[in-house]
């Protein structure tokens, strides 16, 4: 077989093991469950308030698997600084295509992951919440390919962010601006609630984009009345979530090219120095 | 225990950080089979020097091949003939090494050839490592000795032909040391594979190396076996002895000679005399010595 296709089956498996992993030890699992959990929380709580003739939950419970789906990003960046960090991807380099099985199985592992996850929010969230449209088989076709492009948008992104981090710690820097993204990305409130200079400045980021997608499968077609033009915009949503995913995928490989190229083991002897440092 | 290919060869190597020169004009060979020691204090440039062979690092001058090949440029065919053994920290925690060790050699399956077959069959290398019974442990729980043996294994999985150790020692508490010892004699014994390992332990040198290369302050000052080198750059031997009670002590050149004169001038009022051959170590240790007293800014880069 020839080499690349070895280290894509490679990477492929390297994705199913830590899948694996990450859903047979207590630290992930919990990191699995909690969010989801937090989330289906205040959906509880939302479930008297309402939005004109909807429910707030109904509306909320569609955008924030789209802005989970986002934040594959974050958690993409977050693995990469890690990685890097603790040696992994030297070892990767150090592998004839080591780093393709890698990124690989990076993806493999981050949207394997966020499916789950999703499900995890999603399945509990259907009993809790009304009025979400899933006995038809559209819904489950828009949701499929608003995430899947939704992820070709992200994970790229994520990729060239946690090559620009130098460690886990400063990756914390990302929470802030993360949190504004998604406060005025109509997550939890319609968009349309919010001054229209935001709102422009919402849709130039992929999460309002996720959150629409993930409402126009999952709502039934009048709750269209509060979104932005009364349109699911899925042409606007494809060339948006197009765009990101053409610049990550075009700068992505260089990015990672420049990081991956400054890696060595006494880069991260320096590194394990520091670490070691701050705990004592 | 080589066959005369030449499969490492530096010439005119120079590395400069900024203002600094870590390494000035770094020349030597390796042949196939040799186990070659790059020897050092801290600071000396040893692991910019194996990190430049790796293909981990730019140089700042010289020709440097390494399989016939300039690291700088190599492709993965290249990178799958080249074993890297790294120290580990934390990577891959939650694998178990028969798991991480197959993965790897994966990678590896795509090169081989109709002389040299890859990768390592998992069990044998962790058996050759002595890590069967820890084989379906998970990595964060292995200890320090044993990691260090599992990053020895996952160096050879695609049966390299040229291996690089970075301080491979460093950090083992003494048993875990000798053990560590064993393996690497062991795949000398092979005769096949090419290593390179760097350290600042004569001792451990001594023992390992076929061939000795000193690195002091980027350059390399002594080249040839533990004995030649003890020949060619051990510094004076020490002559002491005592005269109406009063201790003397005198470095010489030949100390035969010395000895000789000595007795010429004083006879039979020369008690207790001792010569003392200056050894490798001594001589090891007085460049160490210079190096870190020597205050000069090149120590500190590596």
């Amino acid at each position: 077989m020839n080499p690349t296709a070895t280290a894509w089956r490679a990477g492929w498996s390297r994705g199913l093991i830590e899948l694996r992993q990450s859903f047979t030890n207590g630290a992930d699992l919990f990191n699995h469950f909690f969010w989801p959990v937090v989330m289906l929380i205040t959906l509880f709580f939302m479930r008297n308030a309402s939005f004109g003739p909807f429910a707030l939950a109904t509306l909320a419970l569609p955008s924030i698997l789209g802005m989970n789906a986002a934040m594959a990003m974050a958690s993409m960046s977050q693995h990469l600084t890690a990685d890097r960090e603790d040696g992994t991807l030297l070892r990767a380099k150090s592998t004839p295509n080591g780093m393709v099985g890698y990124l690989v199985g990076k993806t493999v592992y981050v949207a394997g992951g966020l499916v789950a996850d999703l499900a995890i929010l999603l399945v509990p969230g259907l009993f809790l919440v009304s009025g979400l449209v899933t006995g038809d088989l559209g819904s489950w076709v828009t949701l499929i390919w608003v995430l899947a492009l939704g992820l070709v948008a992200t994970l790229p992104l994520g990729a060239i962010l946690g090559s620009v981090f130098v460690s886990v710690r400063s990756q914390g820097l990302l929470t802030l601006p993360i949190l504004g993204m998604i406060a005025i990305s109509g997550i939890f409130y319609p968009v349309t609630a919010l001054p229209e200079w935001l709102q422009w400045l919402a849709q130039t980021f992929p999460i309002y984009w996720l959150g629409l997608g993930m409402r126009s499968a999952l709502l039934p077609e009048s709750a269209v009345a509060v979104e932005i033009g009364e349109s699911w915009r899925h042409l606007e949503t494809v060339a948006v979530l197009g765009a990101w995913a053409v610049l990550g995928l075009l700068l992505a490989p260089v990015v990672l090219r420049r990081m991956a190229r400054r890696e060595s083991g006494s880069r991260i002897a320096e590194r394990r120095e520091k670490a070691l440092q701050r705990l004592g | 225990m080589s066959t005369g290919e030449v499969v490492l060869d530096v010439e005119g190597l120079r590395m400069r950080y900024g203002p600094v020169n870590v390494l000035h004009d770094v020349n030597f060979q390796a042949r196939q089979g040799e186990v070659l020691c790059l020897l050092g204090p801290n600071g000396a440039g040893k692991t910019t020097t194996v990190e430049i062979l790796e293909g981990f690092r730019m140089r700042s001058a010289g020709r440097v091949e390494v399989l016939g090949t300039d690291p700088a440029g190599a492709d993965e065919r290249w990178r799958a003939r080249v074993g890297i053994v790294l120290q580990s920290w934390r990577d891959h925690g939650k694998w178990r090494v028969r798991e991480l060790l197959e993965h790897l050699g994966r990678y590896y399956s795509a090169y081989s050839t109709e002389t040299v077959e890859r990768p390592w069959d998992a069990d044998h290398l962790i058996a050759a490592v002595g890590l069967t019974p820890q084989a379906g442990h998970k990595i964060k729980t292995l200890s320090g000795g044993q990691r260090r043996r599992l990053d020895v294994a996952i160096g050879l999985v695609g049966r390299p032909e040229l291996v690089f150790l970075d301080e491979p020692t460093a950090g083992l508490d003494p048993i875990a040391r000798r053990g560590f010892h064993e393996l690497i004699a062991g795949l000398a014994d092979a005769g096949e594979t090419t290593v390179l390992l760097t350290t600042h332990d004569l001792a451990e040198a001594e023992k390992l190396a076929d061939r000795i290369m000193i690195l002091d302050r980027g350059r390399i000052i002594a080249d040839g076996t533990a004995a030649e080198l003890a020949r060619q750059i051990a510094g004076e031997d020490e002559v002491r002895w005592e005269r109406d009670g009063q201790s003397f002590r005198q470095s010489a050149k030949d100390p035969t000679r010395f000895v000789f004169d000595l007795f010429k001038q004083y006879g039979e009022a020369i008690e207790n005399l001792e010569v003392r051959r200056a050894t490798l170590e001594d001589t090891y240790l007085t460049l160490v010595r210079q190096a870190e007293t020597g205050g000069d800014t090149e120590s500190e880069a590596r």
